[in-house]
C-alpha cells in the first residue's frame, strides 16, 4: 500500500462488517424463522433479503434479523419491517421473488408494497 | 452476505476459561448448520467485564452473552442464530429488555455507563488478527495523516497541547518527553520504545491493549518515531503474556505486508520498522533505563538519570520511551483533535485513565473512566460494590509503588495530582479493592515482600533498606512490636525514598507509609493490644468455641488437621491452643456458629 487512497479503499469496503457491531441501523427486517416459519420457507426469504440488502448497498441502515414464531403461522413465511418513527409493517406469504421486490421497492424507494402485507391477505 | 456477527471474546481472562473451545464449538456448529456463509465468528480482545466470562456478542441485536460454555453453543446456535429467539437464561441480567430484538445497549449497563473508552476502543469489538477490521475503525488514518499533513513539530505541538500524560505512572507530559528527543533530526540514530513490561500485581490494562488492538500501538509508534525522527522501534513485553505477543506478531507481520511498517510509507519517504523484545518478568524491567539495559541484552538494571533517555537512550541514542496506554491514546488525539481530548479529564489531568479492578469487588475487569471520575463511583456504580455485603474499607491504587485510600477519601476524583497529594499514584492502574476483613499491616507486608523479591539489588537503599523494613513489619505481625518500630519504619521509609537510584526502590515504602498514615490505629492495635483487628495475622489470633452454643456434634474435632480439638458428644468441646495451626477448618465446619477468633 502506498497511498491514502488505498487505505480508503480498504476502510469503505470494511465498512459494512464493523458497522453491523454498532447497532445504528435505523430500519429492522425481521423474519420469522420458527418450525412453521422454517417450514413454509423462511430460509430463502430470509437469504433472499440478506443478499437484497446488500447488493442495494443498503448495510449501514438495515439489518436483517430472525425472530420466533409470530404467532400467524397459517400466513408463514411472515416478515415484519420496523422503521423509526413509522408504523409497524407485516408482510405475509413470502418468497424469494417476493423478498427481493420488497427490498426493490420498499427498503430503497420507500413504498410499502401493500398487496404482499397482512391487510391485503385478510 | 453477512446478517450477524458472534464476537468472543478473546482476552486472557476469557481464554483461561476455554472461550477458545467455545469459538471452535460455534465454527463447528455453524457450518453443521450451514449458516457459515450468513453468520460470522469474530475472536475480539477483552470487554472489560472479565468477572462473567467467557463472554459472548451477538450482533445486530447486541445480546451480551455471560458465562457461556461450550454446552451452551448448539443452544444459542439453534435458537438465536437460527430461530431468533435469545437464550434468556445465559443474557448478562443487566442487558435484558423487553424487546427482544435489541438488546438494552451495553453502553446502558452500570458497568458501561460511566466509562468512556478511548484506549479500549477497539477491545471487544474488533478482531485484533486482522488489520482490515482496524482500518474500518479509521485506523492507520492517524498515520497517514501525520505523514502527509503534518511537520513533526506540528505533531510533537498536538501531543504537548493534548495534555496527555504517561499512562504507566510517572504522569510526565507525554509531548515534552518527545520534544526533549527531537532535536538533530536526521543526523542521529534515535528509537521508539514501548514499555509493555506491565508488573504491578493485579494490573492487566497494557496486555488487553496488546491483545485487543495491537495495531493502535504500532500506528502510534510509527507516529512517535515520524515525531522525533527515528527508523526504528522496540517493544518490550513480558514473556509471560503469550496471547498478547502472538497477537502483536501478527499485527506487525500484517502492517509489513501492507507496507505501513517498512520502507517510504504511504509514498512519503518515511521508513520505520519495529520489532519485539521479551521481559522475563522482573519488576525492575519496568523501569525504564533497565528496560532499555535490558533490551541491549545486558542485565535488566536501572542506571542513575540524568542522563534521561530522551538524550541517551538504547544503544546510547535518543530514546522515547511510552507506555503501552499512552500510544493508545496517540492516533485518537490525531485524529479527533487536542480539544476532543481535552474535553476529558481534569484541568491537569486529560483524558482517561483504564484502571484493573479487582480484590473484594463484584465486577472483577477492566474499566476506562475519564479523569476525575471518583473512586465511589468506579467502586460502587462500575464496580457493582463488594460483595457478599461486606463494606469497603480501602483501595490501593499503583500497586506496590501506591499508597491505599481510605474509605473516607473514596469521593476523591481520582487524577494524578490528586493521588498524589494523599500519598498514593496513579501508577499504571491496578486498583485493588479492600473490604473489612483486610489487614492493613498485612497489606503492607504483602507488597513490600513483593518489593524485596523484586529489588535488582544494585543500590543498596533499596536492596537492604526494603529488607529491613518487611523484618520490622515481620516482627508487629508476630505480636512482637514495640511503638518505637512505628517511628523506625517512618525514618527508614522516607531514607529509602529520597536515597534509592530508581522508581522502584524511591516508592517502595510507599505501601507503608500510607497505611501508616491512614490505619495507624492498627499497627497500634498489632503492637500493644497484640490483636489483629481484621483477623488475619495468625500469630495474634486465637480460634475458641463458645461453650454455651457448642452442641458437641464433634464435627470439628474431626475436621481438624492437627487433633487440636477435645470433647465428648453433645459436650462443649474445646481447643488446644498450642496445637491449634489456626487454619480456621473448624470454624468453616461449625453449623452453630459456635467458633470464633480473637
Amino acid at each position: 500500500m502506498k497511498t491514502l487512497a488505498e487505505l480508503a479503499a480498504i476502510k469503505a469496503r470494511m465498512q459494512n462488517n464493523v458497522t453491523l457491531r454498532e447497532g445504528a441501523a435505523q430500519t429492522r427486517v425481521v423474519v420469522g424463522m420458527a418450525t412453521c416459519g422454517i417450514a413454509a420457507g423462511a430460509r430463502p426469504v430470509l437469504a433472499a433479503f440478506v443478499d437484497g440488502v446488500n447488493k442495494a448497498g443498503l448495510t449501514d441502515k438495515v439489518t436483517v434479523t430472525q425472530t420466533g414464531c409470530i404467532g400467524i403461522c397459517q400466513y408463514e413465511p411472515v416478515v415484519e419491517i420496523y422503521e423509526e418513527g413509522k408504523e409497524k409493517v407485516t408482510y405475509v406469504k413470502l418468497d424469494a421473488d417476493k423478498a427481493a421486490e420488497i427490498v426493490e421497492k420498499h427498503l430503497k424507494g420507500g413504498n410499502i408494497v401493500t398487496e404482499y402485507t397482512i391487510g391485503a391477505i385478510k | 452476505m453477512v446478517r450477524s456477527h458472534v464476537l468472543i471474546c478473546g482476552g486472557t481472562g476469557c481464554t483461561s476459561s476455554g472461550s477458545v473451545k467455545i469459538l471452535d464449538a460455534m465454527n463447528a456448529e455453524i457450518a453443521a448448520k450451514g449458516l457459515q456463509d450468513e453468520i460470522k465468528v469474530v475472536g475480539t480482545g477483552c470487554f472489560g467485564l472479565c468477572a462473567l466470562g467467557p463472554i459472548m456478542i451477538v450482533y445486530p441485536e447486541g445480546t451480551f452473552y455471560s458465562c457461556v460454555k461450550v454446552e451452551d453453543v448448539p443452544e444459542i446456535v439453534e435458537e438465536h442464530l437460527l430461530k431468533g429467539r435469545p437464550v434468556e437464561r445465559l443474557v448478562y441480567h443487566e442487558t435484558k429488555s423487553e424487546d427482544p430484538h435489541h438488546a438494552t445497549s451495553l453502553s446502558e449497563t452500570a458497568f458501561y455507563k460511566k466509562q468512556k473508552r478511548v484506549a479500549l476502543r477497539n477491545c471487544g469489538v474488533i478482531n485484533p488478527e486482522n488489520i482490515d477490521e482496524y482500518i474500518a475503525m479509521d485506523g492507520y488514518a492517524a498515520l497517514g495523516k501525520v505523514l502527509t499533513e503534518m511537520t513533526p513539530d506540528d505533531v510533537i505541538q498536538t501531543i504537548l497541547d493534548s495534555g496527555l500524560r504517561g499512562r504507566g505512572g510517572g504522569g510526565f507530559p507525554t509531548g515534552l518527553k518527545w520534544k526533549f528527543a527531537s532535536g538533530n533530526r536526521g543526523n542521529v540514530t534515535k528509537y521508539v520504545a514501548c514499555n509493555a513490561d506491565e508488573g504491578d500485581p493485579g494490573a492487566f490494562m497494557d496486555r488487553s491493549i496488546l491483545e485487543g488492538d495491537p495495531h493502535a500501538v504500532i500506528e502510534a509508534m510509527a507516529i512517535a518515531a515520524y515525531a522525533i525522527g527515528a527508523n526504528e522501534g522496540y517493544v518490550y513485553v513480558r514473556a509471560e503474556y503469550p496471547i498478547a505477543i502472538h497477537r502483536l506478531e501478527v499485527a506487525i507481520k500484517q502492517a509489513r505486508e501492507y507496507g505501513l511498517l517498512g520502507k517510504n510509507i504511504f509514498g512519503t519517504g518515511f521508513d520505520f520498522d519495529m520489532f519485539i523484545r521479551f521481559g522475563a518478568g522482573a519488576f525492575v524491567c519496568g523501569e525504564e533505563t533497565a528496560l532499555m539495559t535490558s533490551i541491549e541484552g545486558n542485565r535488566g538494571e536501572p542506571r542513575p538519570r540524568p542522563p534521561f533517555p530522551a538524550v541517551k537512550g538504547l544503544f546510547g541514542q535518543p530514546t522515547v520511551l511510552n507506555n503501552v496506554e499512552t500510544y493508545a491514546n496517540i492516533p485518537q488525539i490525531i485524529l479527533n483533535g487536542v480539544d476532543w481530548f481535552k474535553s476529558m479529564g481534569t484541568e491537569k489531568s486529560k483524558g482517561t485513565k483504564v484502571f484493573a479492578l479487582g480484590g473484594k469487588i463484584t465486577n472483577t475487569g477492566l474499566v476506562e473512566v475519564p479523569m476525575g471520575t471518583t473512586l465511589r463511583e468506579v467502586i460502587e456504580e462500575i464496580g457493582g460494590g463488594i460483595p457478599n455485603g461486606k463494606t469497603f474499607k480501602a483501595a490501593q491504587t499503583g500497586g506496590p509503588s501506591g499508597g491505599c485510600i481510605p474509605a473516607s477519601l473514596i469521593d476523591t476524583p481520582i487524577d494524578y495530582d490528586n493521588l498524589i497529594a494523599i500519598g498514593s499514584m496513579m501508577g499504571s492502574g491496578g486498583l485493588i479493592v479492600m473490604d473489612e476483613d483486610t489487614c492493613m499491616v498485612d497489606l503492607a507486608r504483602f507488597f513490600l515482600d513483593f518489593t524485596v523479591d523484586e529489588s535488582c539489588g544494585k543500590c543498596t537503599p533499596c536492596r537492604v533498606g526494603t529488607r529491613r523494613l518487611l523484618e520490622i513489619l515481620d516482627k508487629i505481625i508476630a505480636g512482637n512490636g514495640e511503638m518505637e518500630d512505628l517511628d523506625r519504619l517512618e525514618e527508614l521509609s522516607n531514607y529509602i525514598k529520597s536515597a534509592s537510584l530508581c522508581g522502584l526502590g524511591q516508592t517502595a515504602p510507599n505501601p507503608v507509609l500510607s497505611t501508616l498514615r491512614y490505619f495507624r490505629d492498627e499497627y497500634v492495635a498489632h503492637i500493644v493490644d497484640k490483636k489483629c483487628p481484621a483477623g488475619v495475622c495468625k500469630s495474634l489470633l486465637q480460634y475458641k468455641i463458645d461453650p454455651d452454643k457448642c452442641k458437641g456434634c464433634t464435627l470439628c474435632a474431626r475436621k481438624c488437621p492437627v487433633g487440636a480439638i477435645s470433647g465428648t458428644v453433645k459436650n462443649p468441646h474445646t481447643i488446644d491452643t498450642a496445637k491449634c495451626i489456626k487454619c480456621g477448618a473448624c470454624m468453616d465446619s461449625c453449623k452453630f456458629k459456635a467458633i470464633y477468633k480473637e
